[in-house]
């Protein structure tokens, strides 16, 4: 690459940069201040692109485009005020986690909304009135609009430089980020300051929506792109750091644009072609510069933060009538392919659940017992489900000997990914998984010679007696009673002890002798490992593996479930992927708009039961007097 | 209407299951300073903190300047007038020392009779802290402990409260500056606010205040005035002496 065309894509990437920090500003001061973490905040930036579209077109000329790009962000920014008057208002005193559910839940309501208004297809704006045409910059011809971009950015940064600096309100913002409870008791409406970041921080969003419609078309992906997007820029800037949002913004999307740049490179002995790196590219600098500085570039490390959520509850083993039940369930399970001969669905259909319920379990023994959140749990089902289907595809190993394989394969991944992810917290533990599961995903899909791509593997059926599906679910069956006890056990064991210990206290854990970092390096490999039986057991019951299965979308399901039955009981994620699997099988079968249906009913149960399913019975148990 | 700017009738919280405060009542009168003193554990500060609407699970009656508070968010309580400095002070260190005085910054405020409660200004506030007046744009990080004591005093005075929850102002901070607060202490109550103050040292609590409820583990033991707890050397050792 000659160092005209390597400075030409260094603009282009300062050009993208600009649409990054908008979004990724955005999310930061929101988090910084409410301690949200808005997942529904990408589709807000999607709002942004379609609502801009639609001015742009249906007025037209330069009031529509301009105008149109003010008016959205207006419009989005209102939208944002509303979301937070309504609903996240209600449960700032939930768990975090709950939190995150909710946001989750306007994810799905606002795709299918924008899916019912705007319809499926890719929806291109005109270009920009007064940047039509392209500036010739080192011999190449860079658009107009693409140097209007780049101005932009800075111009943003400075503002809200200022506001923060200068005005109240932004003087506010510091302090709540820092310490809100201190700043209600010094008489500070916090409703309204949250209400006002939040609109905000959707204003923001909408804007780099808008501003991006005359680059790229608004399309229905684009909301958990953005989100990984702007995740990835906050976490190395630092959380609640705008100036860091801006220079990660900057070194991702130059990352990104000379990966393209450099596009493929013989080094003699192999071929690399860089620009299928893109999808890599960001989340190795994530993971890289967590490693190195894990408060990100320019964030501080978060003080204590002040749970305003009541202190969890300890676990109880289970009481008798609590095991009387699972029995109970146990045995209809054991019946089931007795009572299901007339509709073999349901077999298939409770294999589905059994493998949710392995899944949800593993990722509740590190979320809950362990505290850390894990944004990236698909990662370790891929590695099961894919290494069984490529020994099988590969090495034609039997199904014995592949299911055995496949944990292994996933508690190797879990001791690597582990090992780094247990010396963050909080959220960028979070991201730092989701890092990684990226990562495995994007291996597996452009990697196409050894996983297939895009296609996946076929062909992965279970052979006699195995085939048949009453015979496979008992095996299911078999390894989730398995997985379950086997969890349960570690966490009543001196082994459980230590890593709540090190989840509630890490430094009075230390202290007494605990290694917290082992330990929950350990409980990480632990989760991996029970992950990875469900991911192969998936792999033989759907007879196939496509890069889609362990997508981001996998790890959040994961969440759900998690939630759904709430994280501080131990038959919540049981309950909760049951519930989650079922309603995912019966809902999306009723309706074309299923997101937005889902949607609907985890933002009724998360208003409804602020504890998880579980953990409202277990309260309304207590209190009507029955004793756990 | 009785002469109690504050006054708290069985107040009780708890942090999860436990129970930190066993039905406590006490009163603050106009212009009166009194301690709450007691060990480490006591249940001082979650008094304070459970007055201030900060502790989600607490019952009781707690009535400030005639009107029931005890349902009130936080922020409302402190926009009636009740100041609260924190035993951890919770300085924003982000902040500069005239940015902290500003997210303290209220309204001008009357007492009940009418007559204006002391209004206070940044300029004031350094006057009766001197060393703040020599670092308006320092970081609270870079600040020392009892430079940071004296921020939280001066933070809550921007409110122009009519009554201070003050807990623990001498904890940690060197002898001069302890001597420092007892002074501002009285200057304060010069100038007609009521002060409830935490407080585990007798010596400083002799300086400022009028009146002492002793506690512990979370229950009134012992109440009188300063002179009275000065002469009984036996509740001291019962309830004060480590």
């Amino acid at each position: 690459m000659t160092l005209d065309a390597f400075l030409f894509q260094v603009l282009n990437g300062l050009s993208s940069a600009s649409g990054l920090f908008l979004i990724a500003a955005g999310l930061s001061l929101i988090f910084g201040v409410t301690r949200i973490v808005n997942l529904a905040h990408g589709s807000l930036y999607m709002l942004g692109t379609y609502i801009a579209y639609t001015f742009a077109t249906k007025i037209g000329g330069v009031t529509g485009f301009w105008g149109g790009i003010v008016a959205t962000a207006l419009i989005v920014g209102a939208l944002g005020a509303a979301i937070e008057f309504v609903l996240l208002r209600r449960i700032y005193r939930a768990p975090e986690l709950f939190q995150l559910l909710a946001t989750f839940a306007l994810v799905l309501v606002i795709n299918d909304f924008a899916l019912w208004l705007w319809g499926p297809a890719d929806l291109l704006g005109p270009r920009a009135p007064g940047f039509r045409g392209a500036v010739e910059i080192l011999g190449r011809r860079l658009p107009s609009y693409d140097l209007f971009l780049i101005v932009i950015g800075p111009l943003v940064l400075l503002a809200l430089h200022l506001t923060l600096t200068r005005t109240r309100f932004g003087r506010l913002i510091r302090a709540a980020t820092q310490d809100r409870e201190m700043v209600g008791a010094l008489g500070v409406n916090q409703a309204v300051l949250f209400t006002s970041v939040f609109a905000l921080g959707a204003a923001l969003a909408g804007l780099g929506g808008a501003l991006q419609i005359a680059r790229e078309p608004a399309n229905l992906a684009t909301d958990l792109i953005a989100l990984g997007d702007a995740f990835v820029v906050v976490v190395v800037g630092g959380m609640g750091s705008i100036p860091g949002a801006y220079l990660a913004a900057v070194i991702i999307a130059e990352v990104k644009a000379l990966c393209i740049g450099i596009g493929t490179v013989d080094f003699g002995f192999v071929t690399i072609n860089f620009s299928k790196f893109t999808l890599v590219a960001e989340f190795l600098v994530m993971a890289i510069v967590l490693i190195a500085r894990p408060y990100g570039l320019l964030g501080k490390a978060q003080g204590a933060v002040r749970s305003i959520a009541e202190p969890e509850e300890p676990i109880r083993p289970a009481t008798p009538l609590l095991k009387a039940f699972g029995v109970a369930v146990l045995a209809v399970l054991v019946c089931l392919p007795l009572l299901a001969q007339s509709s073999p669905y349901v077999l298939v259909l409770g294999i589905d659940v059994l493998i949710a319920v392995i899944f949800a379990a593993s990722l509740h023994f590190i979320m809950g017992p362990g505290g850390m959140h894990s944004f990236g749990h698909a990662a370790y089902f891929g590695l099961g489900a894919y290494g069984a289907a490529l020994l099988v595809k590969w090495l034609a190993w039997p199904m014995g000997a592949a299911l055995i394989a496949a944990p292994l394969l996933a508690l190797a991944g879990a001791l690597l990914f582990g090992w780094f992810a247990v010396r963050l917290s909080g959220v960028y533990l979070a991201m730092l998984t989701l890092a990684f599961a990226q990562i495995v995903w994007a291996a597996v899909f452009q990697w196409e010679g050894f996983t297939g791509g895009s296609n996946g593997v076929i062909g992965v059926w279970p052979p006699p007696p195995f085939d048949k599906s009453w015979v496979y679910f008992l095996l299911t069956l078999v390894l989730a009673v398995a997985a379950v006890l086997l969890l349960r056990r570690f966490l009543f064991a001196p082994f459980g002890y230590a890593m709540r210990a090190g989840r509630d206290s890490p430094l009075r854990a230390e202290a007494i002798g605990i290694d917290v970092k082992r330990v929950h390096w350990l409980g990480f490999a632990m989760a991996g490992l029970v992950c990875g039986v469900a991911g192969g057991l998936f792999a033989f019951a759907k007879g196939s593996i496509s890069p889609e299965t362990i997508h981001i979308n996998r790890s959040i399901d994961g969440l759900v479930m998690v939630l759904l039955g709430g994280v501080q009981t131990l038959t919540g994620p049981i309950a909760g992927a049951s519930m989650f699997a079922l309603l995912q099988d019966t809902v999306m079968r009723q309706t074309e708009y299923w997101r937005a249906l889902m949607g609907a009913i985890i933002l009724l149960l998360v208003l409804t039961f602020p504890q998880g399913i579980v953990g409202a019975f277990a309260s309304l148990w207590r209190k009507v007097g029955g004793r756990t | 209407m009785s002469n109690a700017m504050l006054s708290v009738e069985s107040l009780s919280a708890w942090y999860g299951a436990a129970r930190i405060l066993y039905d406590l009542s006490f009163e603050v009168g106009r212009g009166e300073v009194v301690a709450l003193m007691g060990r480490n554990g006591a249940g001082k500060s979650t008094t304070m903190k459970a007055i201030m609407g900060l502790i989600a699970q607490r019952q009781g009656r707690v009535v400030f300047n005639d009107a029931d508070i005890s349902k009130l968010e936080p922020y409302q309580i402190a926009r009636r007038g009740l100041g609260f400095t924190p035993e951890d002070r919770r300085i924003f260190s982000d902040l500069t020392v005239m940015e902290n005085l500003d997210i303290g910054r209220q309204p001008p405020r009357q007492f009940p009779d009418g007559a204006p409660a002391p209004l206070w200004t940044p300029e004031r506030l350094f006057a009766l802290f001197p060393n703040l007046a020599e670092m308006p744009d320092r970081l609270g990080a870079r600040m020392s402990g009892g430079e940071q004591q004296m921020l939280t005093v001066a933070r809550t005075l921007m409110g122009n409260p009519l009554l201070v929850l003050l807990d623990e102002p001498s904890e940690g901070v060197a002898p001069l500056i302890v001597e420092q607060m007892a002074n501002t202490i009285v200057e304060l109550k010069k100038e007609g606010l009521s002060i409830l103050l935490s407080e585990q040292n007798i010596h400083f609590a002799q300086l400022v205040s009028d009146r002492v409820y002793v506690l512990e583990k979370g229950q009134i033991q012992w109440q009188g005035t300063m002179a009275q707890l000065s002469g009984s050397p036996d509740i001291q050792r019962a309830y004060l002496t480590v």
